[in-house]
């Protein structure tokens, strides 16, 4: 009886090996209905939205309009208005600035680290991993204690007479930018080390032997050697940032020189319930996205080309 | 610095050459046909302020990164309701947040979405990256360009569009919805994952099995699996991690009561300072580092144990 049950597996498993086919449909399909109920429609569904005519908290699918792209960038009278314009430039510029200050940050950093001895190696990337996987809120709420006005560091300068009046450090662009440097700084230190660990570092010793110097070794073969990591940590870090909304929101509370595009967006759907003009900024956020990461691909791999001829 | 040995290593070697012959073409390029008889400018760091340079940004780097957490902790055991001043040593306000319901509540739920949604999407992940990584498909590419999409645009588009389409369908916002949205987005870190280790794992391993006389499911079950265990548990770690920290997806996707423990501290901390806060931040930071800890050692690599 037993053995009968084994032979009936194997030939079920001996049907299964010679259709490899099958296989393939059998693996896909959870991922498949996944994605394509859970993700492919919900997006044509925004499309969708995006053409219709406003309706507080719910959706008139009988009325179509261009409205909502138009007034991306008029005002109610259907003049020219930079209002969300701005913002999104204003999105933009803080991710591309937030990027750029923890690729110039984190890569000496991630070198740093790779070039201690095994130990140390272990600890400090585990020193990068903790806030890596502590909770976002958690730490830009940290910042909060520090940084309001009456914070930590008011009250210390205070006590310390440097200050006479508190400084408003809350709500200005420059403390959402500390705040997203600071929250996403590990996202690019992680690929980087991945990246710079690999390097086989007499290669510098090489080149320096031939005569290159510090800055030509380190732009002529140890930064081209590294793009991976470059690439990867710039995505990571960039793709959240713009759409972000949580750090502008807690420590810049929706003032007018710190509002991103998440926030608008937000507004949208959870405040004000115009979801058609929510969904039109969100399609245009993503093709945002999407156009800076095919650019930036161009970019990475035409230095990386650059560098090998 | 330290000597190079080049003699077994082949492959390093060709690639010394490749350095090498870029900075001696740049370097030519640069000065013409004098610079076969002249040394090339350099402009050469002294390996000591390098060394400080680097070792003072490391320093600055950690101290910000860890002073506001650290600051967090402290002040989670202040007995002041508000303010920095401290006045004392106190546990109240843990004390406070055991026996908040709402606290409790959201936790609890937080926990049976992070449970479902890695559970989930673990499956489904592996699934995904052993159909990507071994077989051939009609439509494999798009199919690859729209899985990995989620990890590509902004968090707040997925989130959104899943609100309209549950309001298309008529589902009410509830945990349900909370837990199939951190699916859907936890499935490509899982098959990122999972299919980079599939892509140098061994074949002949299995191979070896079935010669041996396994059938596929034993094989599958003996030695594909454990092999992939490290992958599997950290694409597991990594949806856990995601799905207990969302905000803005379960934003969201989430119904009047099913307030998430993000949501609630997100709720909380909008409109101003408590220390219950901190204290719940403190357990939640101590907690995650019990996960990263525990996820390095579980992603050992059991190669070296299995084989007695």
């Amino acid at each position: 009886m037993k053995q009968l049950d084994i032979k009936e597996n194997r030939g079920l498993a001996a049907w299964v090996r010679r259709r490899p086919g099958v296989q393939a449909a059998g693996l896909l399909l959870p991922g498949l209905i996944a994605f394509g109920l859970f993700f492919v429609i919900p997006l044509l569904i925004v499309v969708g939205v995006s053409f219709t005519a406003k309706k507080a908290g719910t959706v008139d699918w009988t009325h179509w309009t261009l409205n909502n792209y138009v007034s991306l960038v008029t005002n109610f009278a259907g003049d020219f208005d930079p209002l969300y314009l701005n913002i999104f430039l204003r999105s933009l510029w803080f991710a591309l600035l937030t990027t750029v200050i923890c690729l110039l940050v984190g890569y000496p950093l991630a070198y740093f680290i790779a070039r201690r001895g095994e130990k140390w190696r272990a600890a400090l990337i585990l020193l990068i991993m903790i806030p890596f996987w502590t909770n976002f809120l958690v730490r830009t709420y940290a910042l909060q204690l520090i940084f309001r006005k009456e914070g930590l560091l008011n009250s210390l300068l205070l006590d310390g007479h440097i200050i006479k009046q508190p400084l408003d450090m809350m709500f200005t662009p420059g403390l959402v930018l500390f705040g997203l440097v600071y929250g996403y700084l590990p996202f690019m230190v992680l690929p980087l080390y991945a990246s710079i660990e690999k390097f086989d570092f007499s290669l510098l010793e090489a080149a320096q032997d031939l005569g290159a110097g510090t800055f030509r070794t380190l732009r002529k073969v140890l930064l081209p050697l590294t793009m991976p990591g470059v690439v990867a940590g710039s995505i990571l870090v960039f793709i959240p940032v713009v759409g972000s909304y949580v750090t502008s929101d807690l420590l810049g509370a929706q003032s007018s020189g710190t509002l991103m595009v998440g926030n608008t967006i937000e507004n949208q759907f959870l405040k004000s319930q115009n979801w058609p003009l929510g969904s039109a900024m969100s399609l245009v956020l993503m093709a945002v996205v999407l156009l800076a990461i095919i650019i930036y691909f161009r970019v990475a791999r035409g230095d990386k080309k650059g560098a090998a001829l | 610095m330290s000597a190079i040995n080049y003699n077994d290593k082949p492959g390093q070697m060709n690639a010394a050459i490749v350095a090498k012959e870029q900075v001696a073409g740049h370097a030519q390029a640069g000065s013409g046909a004098q610079a076969i008889s002249r040394p090339p400018a350099r402009l050469a760091l002294p390996a000591w302020l390098g060394n400080l340079l680097l070792k003072s940004n490391a320093l600055v780097v950690f101290l910000v990164l860890y002073l506001p957490v650290v600051i967090l902790i402290v002040f989670s055991f202040n007995a002041a309701r508000s303010g920095v001043n401290w006045t004392g040593f106190s546990l109240d306000w843990y004390n406070k947040l055991l026996h908040d319901g709402n606290i409790g509540s959201a936790a609890i739920k937080t926990l049976i979405v992070a449970g479902f949604a890695t559970a989930i999407s673990t499956i489904i992940g592996t699934m995904t990256a052993l159909a990507l990584e071994r077989h051939k498909f009609v439509g494999k590419v798009v199919f690859e360009g729209v899985m990995y999409l989620p990890i590509i645009i902004p968090e707040i588009v997925m989130g959104l569009s899943l609100l309209l389409f549950f309001r298309a369908v008529g589902v009410d916002l509830s945990l349900v919805t909370v837990i199939i949205a951190h699916v859907v987005f936890c499935i490509p870190f899982v098959a990122v994952i999972v299919r980079a280790r599939l892509a140098d794992f061994d074949r002949r391993l299995e191979e070896a099995a079935m010669d041996l006389g396994a059938d596929e499911l034993a094989t599958f079950r003996k030695v594909t699996l454990p092999l992939l265990m490290p992958a599997i548990i950290g694409g597991a770690v990594m949806a856990f991690t995601l799905s207990i920290d969302d905000v803005i997806v379960t934003q969201f996707t989430a119904g009047v009561g099913s307030t998430t423990l993000p949501l609630y501290i997100y709720s909380q901390v909008r409109v101003g300072i408590t220390p219950v806060i901190n204290a719940l931040s403190t357990i939640m930071l101590v907690a995650s580092i019990g996960l990263v800890l525990t996820s390095l050692f579980l992603q050992r690599d059991p190669a070296g144990k299995k084989v007695k």
